[in-house]
């Protein structure tokens, strides 16, 4: 079991596409796995930044929401084929991060979770009252994605599984991108600000950019998952953009274990599976959620994978 | 702008410390919360939820307006004291980062039993009797509720101020604050305190929602927009200063209601841009100190 699991987070990315290449198949719809696939996407997103680097946003609800948005809004409003669409949602959402993370920066700690949550209702606001854009309360509607060709071979969007696969192949670039990010050397760095920042500071290595590059990526990351998410959907729900879905990135990587490779995503499947599950015989599925993660929070603080790791004695370094 | 009078403007500005009145309110709450224990209360809006049911609930079945303002708070601090004692006593000394997250988990539970127990659609607001229309102000004729508002927040605010200055409790839960290790060295069971001014907290936070219950919709979301603007407020006034939380409620409050004259479409949006102009300018808050940002 030990080696196995070593032998997995030696080669995490191939590893997880492996994994993510029969996960539809383990479902009991397609439509979860998109849905997992996309939400463990913002989930790993966002634990570049709270997992790695230890600064936990309450914002990552704006990143979601921009590339969801501007995607859907280049569609729809400006007839944009869906790949350039994509890449304008993951470039808006990467400037969002620039700005949001410029000014949440300055301040530390609790601080820095209550400006972000701020900030990002201010995108709430922006998006919620450009409704000519954005449809406002409804939501934007009409985000198509029909027929296309892929190397001269016909493709259906429509069809879920092939829906599934065309997502898979921008996510497995995202997290290969997201495994060379943490190992490199600025990687090391980010786990350095996270377990001592003055001790990083006077290593000599600039702790500010660090931390407003790594805001960035991240904010990139949550905004391709956004854009996937409009193309999934085919509308873009004003929900997107809600601080609860800020708190469901920082939920379901604390249930999968924060700072950890596939933790978030193992949170992100619990998590949606749960609701799915649970919405069959009451609504009320937020409640129990709730204390689903509270109990995570007050016995297991390191997560599903992160607690099988060290109960396993795995090196976190490898992880 | 023709109907810009001097007057319109002072009804304004009045309109702006009543909605004041109520982010001061919550931000001094958090701000007790965390001055004390460390703990930011992401539960805080929820707990203003929860009041704002109950007052309008027990105002509908007793009748009394005063009875419920009375009644509602003992509940949300009862909540409170349930929440410190059982979910986040447990995780001090594990960071900062878990109590917020525990709260945050609390406050899905908490907008899910209001979902379950009064319905998603929430409650139409009552005025309390004796206290709906208008009262002649000398420059105009201004709602009488928000006049009590305003008072009744100004009474607490001086109720809570008196109990920490003046009172043997209010110098223990100060030196608490300062070095809790000292306070416990010379026999307070500091655990206790803790104990109440979360309690304590959380029914500033429910007494909260029943005053402003008649201004606004009562909903289970309602809460979740009002936590973003205590933080800003919190932020503007800086991290754990009381006054900077009465000061910079007031303040964001007057900036909402003037924006919303000037130019409606951005009121919600002018708070946000005040507290990033605060950041920019002074990152620790108009009150806070340089090394207090946690």
């Amino acid at each position: 079991m030990k080696s196995f699991l070593q032998l997995i987070a030696r080669h995490r990315v191939l590893a997880s596409t492996l994994f993510l290449a029969i996960f539809p198949f383990i479902m009991p719809y397609e439509a979860l796995a998109i849905n997992i696939l996309i939400f463990g996407l913002f989930a790993m997103g966002f634990n570049l930044l709270f997992g790695y680097m230890g600064l936990l946003s309450f914002g990552h609800a704006a990143f979601l929401g921009i590339g969801s948005y501007l995607t859907g809004i280049g569609i729809v409003h400006y007839g944009m084929p869906w790949g350039a669409a994509i890449l304008v949602g993951i470039i808006g959402a990467a400037i969002g991060g620039l700005i949001m993370g410029y000014l949440a920066i300055r301040t530390r700690g609790i601080y820095f979770s209550m400006v972000t949550l701020a900030l990002g209702q201010i995108v709430y606001y922006i998006f919620y009252k450009a409704e000519s854009l954005t449809g406002g309360e409804n939501g934007l509607r009409g985000v198509r994605v029909n027929e296309f060709n892929i190397l001269g071979i016909p493709t259906d969007f429509l069809n879920p599984l092939v829906k599934y696969y065309i997502i898979l192949f921008f996510v497995v670039i995202a997290i290969w991108l997201i495994s060379r990010i943490l190992s490199s050397p600025l990687g090391a760095v980010m786990e350095a600000i996270r377990e001592n920042e003055k001790r990083a500071a006077a290593c000599g290595f600039d702790v500010a950019r660090t931390k407003l590059l790594v805001f960035v990526l991240s904010a990139a990351i949550c905004g391709l998952a956004g854009s996937l998410r409009a193309l999934h959907l085919s509308i873009v729900p004003i929900d997107s953009l809600h601080y609860l879905q800020s708190g469901q990135a920082v939920m379901m990587s604390i249930l999968g274990g924060m700072g950890t490779f596939f933790g978030p995503f193992i949170g992100a499947a619990v998590m949606l599976y749960l609701e799915d599950v649970v919405t069959t015989f009451t609504k009320h599925w937020m409640a129990v959620v709730g204390v689903v993660f509270m109990f995570f929070v007050l016995f297991f603080p390191k997560g599903i994978w992160g607690t099988i790791l060290s109960k396993l004695q795995i090196n976190q370094d490898s992880k | 702008m023709t109907g810009l009078t001097f007057e319109l403007l002072c009804m304004q500005l009045l309109t702006g410390i009543a909605l004041g009145s109520i982010y001061a309110l919550l931000a001094l709450g958090l701000c007790l919360i965390f001055g004390m224990l460390n703990v930011v209360n992401f539960a805080h809006g929820a707990f203003f939820m929860v009041g704002a049911f109950l007052g309008v609930y027990f105002l509908g079945v007793t009748g009394s307006f005063w009875f419920s303002l009375v009644l509602t708070p003992l509940i949300t601090g009862g909540i409170g004291l349930l929440t410190e004692r059982f979910l986040v006593r447990p995780l001090y000394g594990r960071g900062l980062d878990y109590p917020l997250l525990l709260t945050f988990g609390l406050s899905y539970v908490l907008i899910e039993v209001m979902r379950v127990t009064f319905g998603i659609e929430g409650l139409p607001s009552i005025t309390p009797e004796g206290l709906g229309g208008t009262l002649n102000v000398g420059i105009g004729f201004f709602p009488k509720y928000r006049l009590f508002l305003i008072v009744a927040t100004a009474i607490i605010i001086l109720g809570v101020w008196f109990f920490i200055q003046k009172t043997r409790y209010g110098l223990i839960i100060k030196a608490g604050a300062a070095d809790q290790e000292i306070v416990k060295v010379l026999g307070v069971d500091i655990a206790k305190v803790w104990l109440l001014v979360f309690g304590l907290g959380c029914a500033i936070a429910g007494l909260s929602g029943i005053l402003a219950s008649p201004t606004r919709s009562v909903n289970p979301e309602m809460g979740i927009p009002i936590l973003a603007e205590s933080f800003v407020v919190t932020v503007v006034g800086g991290m754990g200063s009381p006054v900077g939380a009465v000061v910079a409620g007031l303040f964001v409050g007057i900036v909402y209601s003037m924006t919303s004259l000037f130019f409606p479409d951005l009121a919600e949006l002018s708070i946000f841009v005040l507290m990033a102009v605060v950041l920019l300018i002074r990152p620790q808050g108009l009150f806070g100190k340089a090394g207090a940002m946690g």
